[in-house]
């Protein structure tokens, strides 16, 4: 990262020529280089960057599924049968399934893998295992890097299981193309905490174990939740419709709206608004904005299996059709970009504090009431901001 | 970005091979390799050595500990360190052996590849230990 080339998006890192072989071999389909790829993308080992960089030309290809729901849904049972119907009709399959670790030892027990008995055997289902290991906001990142490992391997289903817990969870399975939220029957409550950032994500809803006493119920308040956040929806789309079919008024929101259709649409205007503006430049002006469906399974018989893929296949359908996949494509990787910059410009600061002796150092000084924390965070970001100022700068004469 | 800080974690896979219904044993194993700070996978009760193999080479672990109570580890643990080298992933994996092994058995198998065989009664901060010191070195 030379100062010259800063405003040009610069190159990827370098490989080292082991990495590059490894690189080479996991193209080829070799399934140690591809579980060595992923364990180096879970270690951050150095040069890891250089290897996702390389494989990142190699992806598009997979359809990514996202799978989250309360412990004892049934998501590994599931994602087991999932997996055996995708490969009855041909195609290939890997699977990462997220299990949280202590924040105490940091260890874990991965026990999604007893789940998969119906695909024990077959190495075109590639499963494997991460564990959170306490990493703030990296989780994501290291759990789509190594979706992109197995869409660069050739994969043609990515399917991405995670405890739909916290935050942490919701952000890694957001950057599946699909998703999908199970829950289990009769939990009403459950329901009602699907409520907080849940729910919203949801594009394919599953009531499993269905034949559990409380299953219509839970798939009628589902459907309810579903209905009313589409109203919502379709409140919002109805005032942007309405604006735009008045097309050069440009009233408002609604203006903003139709410049961002062909852009990167703004990531706070969320799905909707994306969906609506892409849909107005293919000037298909009916409302074909995608409804989550509420379906119901019962995972150890398989039954709903086939229906529940109908659905992943129609929405990926959708989302290539609409145009949305382009708009779900730039705010994943948008968020990545983001997530990556932030990361880095941390660590930068991680390292003035070290120089400047520490953390606790600091700290002490602050207790000693010599300084404050205001005062301390402006001595250290001070420099690095006149640094990327005066690049800055360089990079405007040139 | 040599700022990033690496997180390695030792990764193991608690395996219980062929027809043993007995996975007490592997239960702890699994409970005190977690509390050491490891990843631990469990590979279910009642697998074929393949089906070893396969989860071993997909999940890159560094230690594979096979369960094995039967009297059956002539015949299974040949297959899975076969299984392994035909991944290319016999060199990087230490391999162990836990459960009812007869002493006469457990030279041959170290001879195939197995580091260390630990018997009923072994403390669970031996076993620990020996990960420790012997966990492969990966480039």
């Amino acid at each position: 990262m030379d100062g010259s080339d800063a405003p040009a998006l610069g190159d990827a890192p370098t490989l080292s020529a082991a990495d590059a072989a490894l690189v080479d071999e996991l193209l080829d389909g070799s399934h140690r280089a591809l579980a060595r790829v992923i364990t180096k993308i879970e270690n951050r080992t150095p040069g890891y960057r250089a290897i996702v960089s390389a494989l990142h030309e190699h992806t598009g290809g997979a359809d990514v599924v996202g799978i989250t729901g309360s412990p004892g849904a049934g998501k590994s049972t599931l994602v087991d049968k999932l997996a055996a119907d995708y490969r009855d009709r041909g195609d290939t399959v890997g699977v990462i399934a997220v299990d949280p670790s202590s924040p105490y030892t940091g260890g874990a027990v991965l026990g999604d893998r007893i789940r998969m008995g119906s695909n024990v055997g077959d190495m075109d289902v590639f499963f494997r295992s991460m564990s959170a290991r306490g990493q703030l906001g990296g989780l994501s990142t290291a759990t789509a890097d190594a979706v992109k490992a197995l869409d660069a391997f050739g994969k043609d289903v990515v399917i991405l299981e995670t405890v739909g817990a916290g935050q942490n969870e919701v952000d890694v399975v957001r950057t599946a193309d699909t998703v999908a939220v199970l829950v289990q029957p009769g939990s009403g409550d459950d329901v009602q905490t699907l409520k907080a950032g849940i729910l919203e994500i949801g594009d394919v809803f599953v009531v499993n174990k269905a034949d559990m006493d409380g299953a219509q119920r839970t798939v009628a308040e589902l459907e309810e939740m579903v209905h009313r956040r589409e109203g919502g929806t379709t409140g919002r789309d109805a005032g942007h419709h309405g604006a735009a079919s008045m097309a050069s008024t440009g009233a408002d929101g609604s203006g903003s709206g139709h410049r961002d259709a062909g852009h990167a649409g703004g990531s706070e205007s969320g799905e909707t608004g994306d969906a609506a503006g892409v849909a107005d430049a293919d000037d298909a002006d009916d409302d074909e904005s995608w409804t989550p469906e509420v379906l119901e399974t019962v995972a150890n018989t398989g039954e709903g299996v086939a229906a529940l893929i109908e659905t992943f296949d129609a929405h990926a359908a959708y989302l290539r059709e609409s145009g949305e996949i382009a708009a779900t494509e730039r705010r994943r990787y948008a968020e990545e970009i983001r997530t990556l910059v932030r990361a880095d410009v941390g660590a930068l600061a991680t390292d003035e504090i070290e120089r400047r002796g520490g953390i606790d150092r600091l700290a002490e000084r602050v207790r000693d009431r010599e300084t404050d924390p205001y005062a301390v965070a402006e001595a250290i970001v001070g420099p690095i901001a006149d640094c990327v100022e005066e690049t800055g700068d360089r990079a405007r004469d040139e | 970005m040599s700022a990033e800080q690496q997180e390695r974690a030792v990764r193991c896979l608690v395996a219980k091979v062929g027809l043993d219904g007995h996975d007490r044993g592997a239960h702890v194993i699994a409970r005190a390799f977690r509390d050491a700070g490891f990843e631990v996978v469990y590979s279910g009760l009642h697998r074929a050595p393949d089906d070893i193999v396969q989860a071993a080479v997909q999940e890159d672990v560094d230690v594979l500990g096979i369960s094995i109570l039967s009297g059956a580890h002539n015949t299974l643990v040949p297959k899975v360190i076969e299984g392994l080298k035909e991944y290319d992933a016999f060199d990087d994996t230490l391999v162990l052996v836990g459960g009812i092994i007869p002493d006469e058995d457990e030279a041959d198998l170290k001879e195939l590849g197995v580091a260390e065989v630990f018997g009923p009664g072994t403390p669970m901060e031996e076993t620990i230990e020996f990960i420790r010191n012997n966990v492969p070195e990966r480039a």
